[in-house]
């Protein structure tokens, strides 16, 4: 599986990073060398095996179904890059 | 006293409650250290104002006859970790000015514990690299040099700022992290010692977070047994992390007895490397023999899955990375880039994380979206958490046979010259080769520093033990370590 230039640009896109066009050729150059690189766990035979979830057996804990924290609005909007009204700012989303 | 800066967290300790000396002055020794050198950019904030009311703090609790395990040990945090009130950048420019209104768990059990903090430590940005070359904050530099060559060598990575302060005797002591060898390489790098507990051990929380199945935190220490006074410190169970295990955290330091005799130590087969340098490859023999000295069984073992580590962490890791890096999104915290006139949310994310994330932690954003992304997540990611079942069953059964630990060089060469590392990730990402598997299958793994190559520069060799065993792991390393007797220091340039 090789990976074009446009495809590349797929994958900036979706990961939310602004590639400039001409960086994109090197940057899908790079993406084949390490899939190159992943391309050899083709060789495993994963017939039957189980993917793994928890690399230590362990079952989650459970609490009870209640609120534990909380009323920290001066602590979590003190270090948004635009912060106004105890709101985080950002561009307008909606028309 | 003088140079008090050299000493080790257990030889201050003693002295510190002896009342030989004091914390303040412990500081103080370190703080001067940390002042002239500069050159080794191993810390990248300073905390002398921190450091000196926790050292006034530790020594009244020591007249007081209240000392606990790390009471008055100044040592340096990793900038992973999230300290309240100071920079926790994760070696990244998207965190530029972030200051946690919160603790992690580990820098609050070892404050706990009595210990200074002296400053934050430089590392691999987000943790991500071997050279410690991907930070913000430029190189950290290895205060080991070869010979009389001044061409400046990685002190390795992840936690290149930690390995270069505690080996340059900055600190007595550092906090590392390890996704896939970021303790235990750089340990390798700068003859110090390193664990990387079994995964769930150290609490994550407050961690800045890169591949959430695979990190652990663990100390850099001068010798195993401040690996294990330091450890103990760091542990504990803690519901604020659900992967962190509810288990008794035992006295480890009471667990070095050197007693190795009747113990059977694995040497895998597939960790000889093609290629690799015989200076490696005789230390690793050196290591054989040293144990076998104090009584412990050698058997050859197979670990048939080794060679697919390296890839499915490749998958793994990213894929983890790409997840747990979406938080950066210029609205929370850290950077937000200057938008133009018409710029929506989407250019908001886009331009914020093109500026914010350096181009090795955009890589792997990118390959981790890309493995995740429809149509190939059944071909790449689900294949590599197969393999990865694969590879901790090869330490499942190896375990089952009786082996108690297992032997293996800690990196396939010494510290490399900074810049000469070719532009190919992969190579970069071979330097993990022989200590990612430890990540994968979630065990503790120790680097101790075992001799030195033909330019004196340290050489580190790895034991990797069976989960929750970390006691019996530092018991191991500490037979080793007093038969290699490895007191080489660097010759002090910077």
């Amino acid at each position: 599986m090789s990976i074009d230039e446009s495809t590349a640009a797929r994958v900036a896109k979706l990961a939310r990073i602004r590639v400039e066009p001409d960086r994109l050729p090197a940057l899908a150059a790079e993406f084949n060398t390490i899939l190159g690189f992943i391309e050899q766990l083709s060789e495993v035979d994963v017939e039957g095996v189980e993917p793994m979830t928890s690399v230590t057996p362990q079952r989650l804990k459970r609490r009870a179904d209640e609120v534990t924290d909380g009323n920290q609005q001066v602590a979590v909007l003190a270090n948004a890059p635009d912060a106004r009204e105890g709101f985080f700012a950002v561009p307008k989303v909606v028309e | 006293m003088a140079d008090l800066n050299k000493l080790g967290l257990a030889g201050a300790r003693d002295a510190l409650r002896a009342g030989e000396i004091t914390s303040v002055a412990l500081t103080d020794a370190c703080l001067g250290a940390i002042e002239g050198a500069g050159a080794l950019n191993a810390f990248v904030h300073h905390t002398p104002e921190i450091a000196r009311a926790q050292a006034a703090a530790a020594d009244a609790r020591i007249k007081a006859g209240d000392a606990p395990a790390m009471c008055g040990l100044p040592i340096g945090i990793k900038d992973l970790f999230c300290t309240r009130g100071v920079p926790s950048q994760a070696g990244s420019r998207i965190l530029e000015g972030f200051l946690p209104e919160y603790e992690s768990t580990i820098t609050q059990n070892l404050f706990d514990a009595g210990a200074v903090m002296l400053g934050k430590l430089n590392m691999d940005e987000f943790a991500m690299g071997s050279s410690n070359e991907t930070s913000v904050y430029g190189n950290a530099v290895n205060p080991w040099r070869r010979g009389n060559d001044d061409a400046a060598l990685t002190p390795g990575g992840s936690s290149g700022g930690s390995a270069s302060a505690v080996a340059a005797d900055l600190c007595l002591a550092a906090t590392g992290t390890d996704t896939g060898g970021s303790i235990r390489q750089p340990a390798a790098f700068t003859g110090i010692t390193g664990i990387k507990p079994t995964y769930g051990r150290c609490s994550r929380w407050g961690v800045v977070a890169f591949a959430s199945s695979l990190d652990q935190a663990g100390p850099m220490t001068k010798s195993v047994r401040d690996a294990a006074i330091m450890l103990e410190a760091m542990c504990s169970h803690d519901p604020r992390d659900s992967t962190s295990a509810d288990l008794p955290v035992p006295n480890f330091e009471a667990m070095l007895t050197g007693d190795i005799k009747g113990k059977k130590i694995g040497i895998p087969k597939e960790y000889r490397m093609e290629g690799m340098p015989d200076e490696i490859e005789t230390l690793w023999t050196r290591g054989r023999e040293m144990l076998a000295d104090a009584g412990a069984g050698i058997v050859d073992i197979s670990l048939p899955h080794t060679k697919y580590a390296l890839p499915a962490y490749y998958v793994i890791a990213p894929a983890e990375a790409s997840s747990n890096l979406a938080r950066y999104d210029g609205v929370r915290y850290g950077h937000r880039a200057r938008l133009d006139q018409g710029d929506g949310i989407t250019e908001m994310y886009e331009k914020t994380r093109a500026e914010g994330f350096g181009a090795e932690v955009q890589r792997r954003v990118m390959i981790g979206t890309y493995v995740l992304s429809a149509g190939f997540y059944d071909a790449y990611y689900n294949r590599a958490r197969k393999v990865r079942t694969l590879i901790k069953k090869d330490f499942e059964d190896v375990f089952a046979q009786g082996v108690d630990a297992i032997l293996t060089p800690a990196t396939p060469s010494a510290a490399f010259g900074l810049g000469e590392a070719s532009d190919d990730p992969v190579e970069m990402y071979l330097n993990d080769i022989f200590t990612v598997t430890v990540n994968m299958a979630g065990l503790p793994g120790i680097a101790v520093p075992a001799g030195t190559d033909a330019n004196g520069l340290p050489l580190g060799l790895q034991l990797i033990g069976r989960p929750w065993e970390e006691g019996d792991l530092l018991n191991t390393a500490y037979a080793l370590e007093a038969r290699a007797g490895f007191v080489a220091k660097p010759v002090k340039w910077w």
